[in-house]
């Protein structure tokens, strides 16, 4: 109210470059993810806390020739892009979605594209930092893995499939449902997978008529996938991969048609 | 820049689901003008605002914004126009000038967001989180990350709705402001003293079509009005006879009479009412002279009931 009217500066329109502005917006996301404190208690304290108590306590008999930290650190690692690609995503775009923030970034010079890449860094940097926590507590628990050098590969290529399978359901859910069934939907399916998808418990606890639907799930495939590499010595984890990769083509996919910004 | 109008629409039809909101309208903005456009509710503002945005594709009719297609030159097109949504856009966590200095980096010649803050009076809330802004607060931030990245063109989808009286002036002296530098302002609003203040071309919006457009001046003309209280039921056609041709005489509500003329009012015509109450031993009270206003034409275009 203090400035001049005649004073105000002619227009200047122009774009940022596009690194710049998927940038900015990435971080605005990483700053918001960070201080939403039950987003940080489903991407962080939960799958520490599951892998403390499973990874010490005798809670579930694994009996799959592996050692239970051996197989509880990959269903971790596989839980922390099933919170973050998908629940926690589909909450926050349903959110985003239901409140005109899409809309608006829509008329700003931020591409559709180019949200979606900042959203995709945001995932990745978050699943990086959860990472780093699961194999720093894991080291911890005297998790030794029984790995070859091409882990290095596998490893990131396993954990990249199952965030575009778990993405690509999260931008299906949050662009259809309304944001409150996103978020009942949402939460109830990761509790689903935590259950089902081999994340704690061995695909073979379950009666063997369920097993080859269990096995086709994202999750149990990823979680699979990352034991196969990481504590059988290194494996190549082909069927996984395929199986994450199906996920994330149809659902990419099918969001990129049904999508609806407003 | 290009030379084309700030906007140029054109027998523009828009329908959802069997209902037509937008019934061939036809509009043209200038650069560096303000131009207001009023409407009741449903009238077919938002959706003809938002046709030029982008956001919808038009059923029949074409829509230029700065002589380019809102739908297959968006890219083009996005940086040079600045959008304030009728509410929200703006994520509920996020704080007043973090958004805003994340707003400006989506530009190459951005405003400063710390000048921005102070001008709409936000310097106090730069650290409050949107979801605990007042509506007034949010509103502000929206018109300034609206005009942020220095647009040729501004849409602003009801910016003083709901405002105190120093938001809205504050929000006035920015849209007067942008006005001066350059900028293409399109106005949708209720407010008619908002437009008559504000506009330079008003177009009054009703059932999805312009009925009326020009300036606001132009648009009351010159007409007179002179406003009386007296006892219920007087002989309105009586007075009439006393008066010039071409004058209307209406009792709204009982006891509170109307004489409106096609010309100023001028002595002449006080003197002729007077004469006739005198003559009729009526007392007439609260006598006013009144030009017609913008809400006399909107409501005598547009009706008196109620909108839903």
């Amino acid at each position: 109210m203090t400035q001049p009217v005649a004073a105000w500066p002619a227009p200047a329109p122009g774009a940022a470059p596009l690194r710049r502005i998927v940038s900015a917006q990435a971080a605005l996301e990483l700053r918001t993810l960070l201080r939403n404190g039950e987003q940080m208690l489903l991407t962080l304290v939960i799958p520490v806390l599951l892998l403390v108590a499973f990874g010490r306590a005798d809670l579930v008999s694994i009996g799959t020739g592996i050692s239970r930290i051996d197989f509880v650190v990959p269903g971790i690692l596989a839980l922390c892009v099933l919170s973050t690609a998908f629940t926690g995503q589909a909450i926050g775009t349903g959110f985003e979605r239901r409140y005109g923030v899409l809309k608006r970034l829509g008329a700003s010079p931020l591409s559709r594209s180019g949200l979606i890449a900042a959203k995709t860094v945001t995932v990745l940097v978050v699943e990086l930092v959860q990472a780093a926590i699961v194999l720093g507590v894991g080291a911890i628990l005297d998790w030794r893995p029984v790995a070859s050098p091409a882990a290095v590969i596998w490893v990131p290529l396993l954990l990249l499939a199952g965030t575009a399978a778990f993405s690509g359901l999260a931008l299906l859910m949050a662009g259809t449902l309304r944001a409150e069934a996103t978020l009942a939907a949402a939460n109830l399916l990761y509790l689903i997978l935590l259950g089902l998808g081999a994340v704690l418990f061995p695909l073979s606890k379950f009666p063997a008529g369920m097993r080859p639907v269990l096995e086709l799930l994202p999750s149990g495939a990823l979680a699979d996938g990352l034991r196969l590499v990481l504590a059988h010595g290194g494996g190549v984890p082909v069927s996984a991969l395929v199986v994450l990769c199906v996920w994330a083509a149809a659902a990419i996919a099918l969001a990129a048609r049904t999508f609806r910004w407003e | 820049m290009s030379n084309a109008p700030a906007l140029e629409i054109a027998g523009l039809v828009k329908r959802y689901r069997g209902t037509t909101a937008v019934d061939g309208l036809t509009l043209r903005a200038e650069r560096a003008q303000v131009t207001a456009i009023l409407g009741p509710n449903g009238a077919g503002k938002t959706t003809t605002i938002e046709t030029c945005e982008g956001y919808r594709k038009a059923d029949a009719g074409t829509v230029r914004v700065l002589g380019l297609d809102p739908v297959a030159d968006a890219r083009e097109l996005r940086p040079k126009v600045g959008v304030m949504l009728q509410s929200g856009g703006v994520p509920t966590t996020v704080r007043a000038g973090e958004y805003l200095r994340v707003m400006a980096r989506f530009y190459a010649h951005p405003l400063d967001p710390a000048m921005l803050l102070e001008t709409l009076g936000l310097t106090g809330s730069a650290r409050t989180q949107y979801k605990q802004l007042s509506g007034g607060q949010k509103q502000r931030l929206g018109l300034a990350a609206a005009v942020i990245g220095r647009p040729e063109l501004v849409f602003l989808d009801e910016p003083t709705a709901g405002l105190d009286p120093q938001s809205r002036h504050a929000t006035w002296q920015l849209i007067d402001g942008l006005r001066t530098a350059g900028t293409a302002v399109i106005l949708a609003t209720h407010y008619m003293e908002e437009a008559e203040r504000l506009a330079d071309q008003v177009a009054i919006v009703d059932h999805g079509r312009v009925v009326a457009s020009g300036p606001p001046a132009e648009l009351t003309g010159s007409a007179g009005q002179l406003r009386f209280q007296a006892e219920a039921g007087l002989d309105l056609g009586g007075l009439l006879v006393a008066l010039p041709p071409g004058a209307l005489a209406k009792e709204s509500p009982a006891g509170h009479y109307l004489v409106e003329v096609t010309d100023r009012v001028d002595p002449q015509l006080i003197a002729s009412v007077t004469a006739w109450c005198a003559e009729h031993g009526v007392l007439a009270r609260d006598l006013q002279i009144e030009s017609r206003t913008l809400e006399d034409l909107f409501l005598e275009l547009t009706g008196r009931e109620l909108r839903s």
